[in-house]
């Protein structure tokens, strides 16, 4: 868990573009994104991307850079979403004037009320104290939305209309497009401002109290105030996050707050890595992508993502961020390059040996699965019969040989990237 | 009343025992590892899901006996191979590693045996009524699932106070690296303990199979109530988890039973509510609904009134 | 002239084992006092009571004449009183910068503050560059903390703790597990960053203690038994017998 994504201090008047590049980047493609990939489906899934991005970064702001690990992140995220739809709802009925975008901001300063709550007394430890407490909180509100049915609408949940409110400009959000944007503007600011926090003293103090909690306090801090102000502005922006969930989707439920969502924002922050400040956003647009492209060609995209996670805890832990930074020397000393063959060699045997995993995987769900005496099934556009000998005997010959051969490749790209990464005389100690 | 506390204690009393067969293997583990295993119970559910199949070929009582050893294998390859090798990453790793692993169970047992609940019974022999008392039967196999609990529960004390192993599991408990030097095999001690500890997880889903459902979810179900067994009894006290077992046990069967309500409260101390107000919910609150929530409550009061638990000695 | 630091009838016991057996100690301001005993005498414990890390069993402890007994570490840092660890105990995974710059934030003003961007503060920036020059590690900002020798991680160690211009520094053993040359650069080190401050040291390497120390205490079995200038303590008969007598005892 480095910070090798910040500036570090001593560069503190880099120049303007490259301080301001990488946001105006940002905005261009999130202005851009949805003239690109414009249908509805594609809107669907860039809205839920823009939430959970904004939902996995604060989930950040505790685990990444404050060092608490929590499970029921979900908490201050689904009572966000529950009061912002008890809003919409004031706001239909005219008992308060509000214009819809400003919603948000209220389910922000829902979390953050939760935040300083609970966070007054869980903030005390850190580590599996605080694993546990969180753990406990999720629990007894996912289990307490279910008793207050007049708050929380019980398994139906709460409902609203996000059109009803009084409208600027001619914009009503009735277009998810006019709602992408609304997303688009928040996620912008939040991620600037969780960017802007973890630049603050308050920020590099979290860093500090989770690097080392003892040591903060001898050089004048509480390691419990660190926490806690980390906490409550972790709420604060889950908080914002469920406020545009309830924009979006018009429905609040208690899934929103339970067990499952608090363990799915570990899953992006932690996919993505929490090593880096982008590593949730990477993860949170993977997760994305996976849950809504996937599910649509398998019903069992769970499992992989299952696996995906358990292997990324075990190889991976800096996450895919981190893979991507692991080539940041090569790519300083211009050496990519050397890389592409060798990956190229590697890659297509392993993809060979997934298809083949793959495959198998999804035939014997077939087989298990379909209506009994339906033994076609489709794969990739192929068309072929699961109660047949020939296609199992090519998924496990796919497997093996993809697997085979990877085998084969793995020194030629050891040794590639060895060679990519060798340091030039001039820097020695730059770890990868 | 009588016989309703009769039967809410002896029912409180065989779901004590079969969560402290968890909570006895989770809170062996992390005093030994430090890990707290958030698959436990996903072994529990592979206990029962194993049983299940193995019952449709050889029948109920070798899946009693083989589906704990399996998973006690399954587990202990868990440890060799997986938890071990994430230890490098340190403990945070260790947790979401397990965490994760608990997800994976999830989707494997989906994969495999399907969203539905599978029809696992108990035995023929035991599908009689024991006794009846004031009118209501109590089934041969709740006494059969306190039995077995019972016995497990004497073979582990006689197991660590008794037996070599015993003591030196209680030296690893209390001092890790102490008995490193005295020339143990610490890692072989491990994953020797997380097999048994999954072993016995996997008993517990045997016997409770039959009785709780056999479901994809049953893992979900029973395992943040391990988790917090395992913290009000005190961590790495094997004698706060009994307690808190039993008392959890009690806890959730008596408050379903006693159906009381905040109302009720109310109107001896002769308070009235309005039952139109937003807040009627709470007014209408019985004992039974709350239920689910009291030892999540429990769990948070503890944490933050006495870290260590009811009887640990160490803070978490 | 109040003093840096006044203990007065300092107590601390683990159980029932009494670590610390009554200590009595003034340390003047400005003074360079080294606090030197046999290994298992209690100094570490008595810079972990000083500083905040355990709390009293009795007595008290007094800094600039104002009690200080079992305020938590923060407070007392606050106070004025900074410190470092015999084990070095920096912020691993973050730069030599970021250290020496949390090291300094407190005494800046930034409190917990949200609102300041670190990178902009230019005074702060610059006296953190000063203090990497100070130390010598200057070329090594951007490396993690983590990742340095040993010998750059004490004199990080030694740079945070400094680095905030606290009025009484307390050392405990910088130059542990050091060469003979790299304890020649920490003693000019100290020298250098603890000018016109009070200064307490734990001290194995008499060398060292007799070089820097303008007075000497020594800690035997949880009591102080003299406290002295360097030559009187050498010649002091008390002193050679207990402490060179629990030396031989333990080899």
């Amino acid at each position: 868990m480095t910070d090798t994504t910040h500036l570090n201090g001593g560069e503190a008047t880099a120049p303007l573009v490259k301080r301001l590049g990488p946001w105006i980047g940002l905005a261009a493609l999130l202005v851009v994104l949805p003239m690109i990939f414009s249908t509805n489906s594609a809107i669907y899934t860039m809205n839920l991307m823009g939430i959970f991005v904004v939902f996995a970064l604060s989930y950040n702001m505790l685990l990444g850079q404050g060092g608490m690990l929590s499970f029921g992140h979900a908490v201050y995220f689904g009572l966000g979403g529950f009061m912002s739809m008890h809003l919409v709802n004031y706001i239909e009925e005219e008992i308060f004037v509000l214009p819809i975008f400003l919603v948000p901001i209220f389910g922000g300063l829902i979390g953050l009320v939760f935040g300083v709550i609970i966070g007054s007394f869980s903030t005390r430890r850190a580590g599996t104290v605080f694993a546990m407490i969180s753990l406990g909180i999720g629990e007894l509100m996912a289990a307490s939305s279910l008793i207050f049915v007049a708050f929380f609408g019980g398994e139906e949940g709460v409902s609203g209309d996000r059109t009803m409110g009084p409208n600027i400009l001619g914009v009503d959000f009735a277009q998810d497009i006019e709602v992408y944007y609304l997303i688009a503007a928040w996620a912008f600011v939040t991620i600037l401002l969780m960017y802007l926090f973890s630049r603050t003293p308050m920020g590099r103090m979290a860093n500090a109290v989770r690097d080392n909690e003892e040591r903060a306090e001898f050089i004048g801090y509480s390691q419990r105030k660190v926490r806690f102000i980390s906490f409550c502005a972790s709420g604060f922006f889950a908080g914002i996050a469920g406020g545009l969930f309830a924009i979006n989707f018009e429905i609040v439920t208690e899934e929103n707050l339970n067990a499952m969502t608090s363990g799915v924002v570990l899953l992006m922050a932690y996919i993505g890595g929490v090593g880096f400040f982008i590593g949730p956003i990477i993860g949170a647009v993977v997760f994305t992508l996976l849950q809504t492209l996937l599910s649509n060609y398998t019903e069992i995209w769970q499992l992989y993502v299952g696996v995906l996670f358990v292997l990324t805890v075990m190889y991976v832990p800096q996450g895919l961020t981190g893979i991507l930074a692991m080539h940041g020397p090569a790519f300083r000393m211009q050496r990519l390059g050397i890389l592409v063959v060798p990956y190229i060699r590697a890659g297509l045997p392993t993809a060979l040996m997934l298809c083949g995993i793959i495959g198998f995987l999804e035939m014997i769900h077939h087989l298990r699965a379909a209506a009994v005496g339906e033994t076609g099934m489709s794969l990739a556009g192929i068309e072929f019969d699961t109660h047949a000998v020939m296609p199992w005997v090519v998924v496990v010959l796919m497997g093996s040989v993809g697997a085979f051969l990877t085998k084969t490749q793995m020194p030629q790209l050891r040794e590639a990237w060895d060679q990519a990464n060798a340091p030039l005389a001039s820097d020695k100690g730059v770890t990868s | 009343m009588s016989e309703l506390l009769f039967f809410s204690l002896l029912n409180g009393i065989v779901t004590g025992l079969l969560l402290f067969m968890l909570a006895s293997g989770l809170t062996l583990i992390f005093s030994m590892m430090g890990v707290l295993n958030f698959a436990h119970a996903s072994f529990y559910m592979l206990g029962a899901y194993f049983a299940y199949t193995i019952s449709l070929y050889v029948g109920f009582w070798l899946g009693l006996i083989l589906a704990p050893l399996l998973v006690g294998v399954l587990g202990a390859l868990v440890e060799r191979y997986g938890l071990r090798y994430v230890h490098r990453w340190g403990h945070v790793a260790e947790l979401i590693f397990t965490f994760g692993l608990a997800f994976l169970i999830e989707e494997v047992v989906q994969f495999i045996w399907g969203k539905e609940t599978k029809a696992y019974h108990e035995p023929e022999i035991l599908q009689f009524s024991l006794f009846t008392f004031f009118g209501q039967d109590f089934p041969a196999y709740k006494a059969f699932m306190l039995l077995v609990s019972i016995a497990i529960f004497i073979v582990l004390l006689l197991i660590l106070t008794r037996s070599r192993i015993g003591l030196i599991i209680q030296a690893a408990i209390t001092h890790p690296n102490m008995t490193a030097m005295l020339g143990h095999n610490v890692p072989l001690v491990f994953m020797g303990v997380f097999g048994v500890g999954c072993a016995l997880a996997g008993l517990a889903g045997v016997i409770a199979g039959p009785a709780l459902g056999t479901f994809p979810g049953m893992a979900v179900v029973l395992g943040s109530i391990v988790f917090v067994i395992v913290v009000v009894g005190g961590l790495g006290s094997l004698t706060g988890a009994f307690v808190a077992s039993l008392l959890i046990g009690l806890l959730q069967t008596f408050a379903i039973a006693l159906d009381y309500s905040v109302s009720d409260l109310l109107a001896v101390l002769n308070i009235s509510v309005d039952a139109e107000s937003a807040l009627r919910d709470l007014w209408a609150l019985s004992l039974p609904q709350v239920a689910p929530i009291l030892p999540y409550l429990l769990l948070v009061l503890i944490l933050i009134f006495r870290p260590t638990g009811l009887f640990g000695k160490r803070e978490t | 002239m109040t003093s840096a630091i006044a203990l007065k009838g300092v107590v601390k016991s683990f159980g029932p084992t009494q670590i610390i057996r009554g200590v009595d100690l003034d340390i003047r301001q400005g003074e360079r006092h080294a606090i030197i005993g046999p290994n298992g005498a209690g100094k570490s414990t008595l810079f972990h009571l000083i500083s905040g890390r355990y709390t009293l069993t009795g007595g008290s402890v007094h800094l600039k004449g104002e009690e200080i007994s079992n305020l938590p570490p923060y407070e007392i840092y606050r106070k004025g009183l900074s410190r470092s660890f015999q084990v070095t105990n920096l912020f691993p995974q973050m730069s030599v910068f970021e250290n020496v710059r949390c090291g300094l934030m407190w005494v800046k003003n930034y409190r917990y503050s949200f609102w300041h961007l670190v990178d902009r503060e230019r005074d702060l920036n610059r006296r953190v560059m000063e203090v990497l020059e100070e130390i010598g590690l200057a070329n090594r900002q951007h490396v993690p903390a983590g990742v340095l020798t040993y010998a750059e991680q004490r004199a990080l160690e030694i740079g945070i703790a400094a680095a905030g211009g606290a009025d009484v520094i307390m050392l405990d053993e910088p130059t542990a597990g050091m060469s003979h040359s790299e304890t020649d650069q920490a003693i000019s080190l100290i020298r250098k960053v603890t000018e016109g401050r009070t200064l307490v040291m734990v001290e194995h390497d008499m060398g060292v203690v007799f070089d820097l120390a303008d007075r000497i205490s020594v800690l035997v079995y949880g009591e102080i038994i003299a406290t002295d200038t360097p030559e009187n303590i050498r010649n002091n008969k008390a002193v050679q017998e207990a402490y060179l007598g629990a030396e031989a005892e333990h080899a």
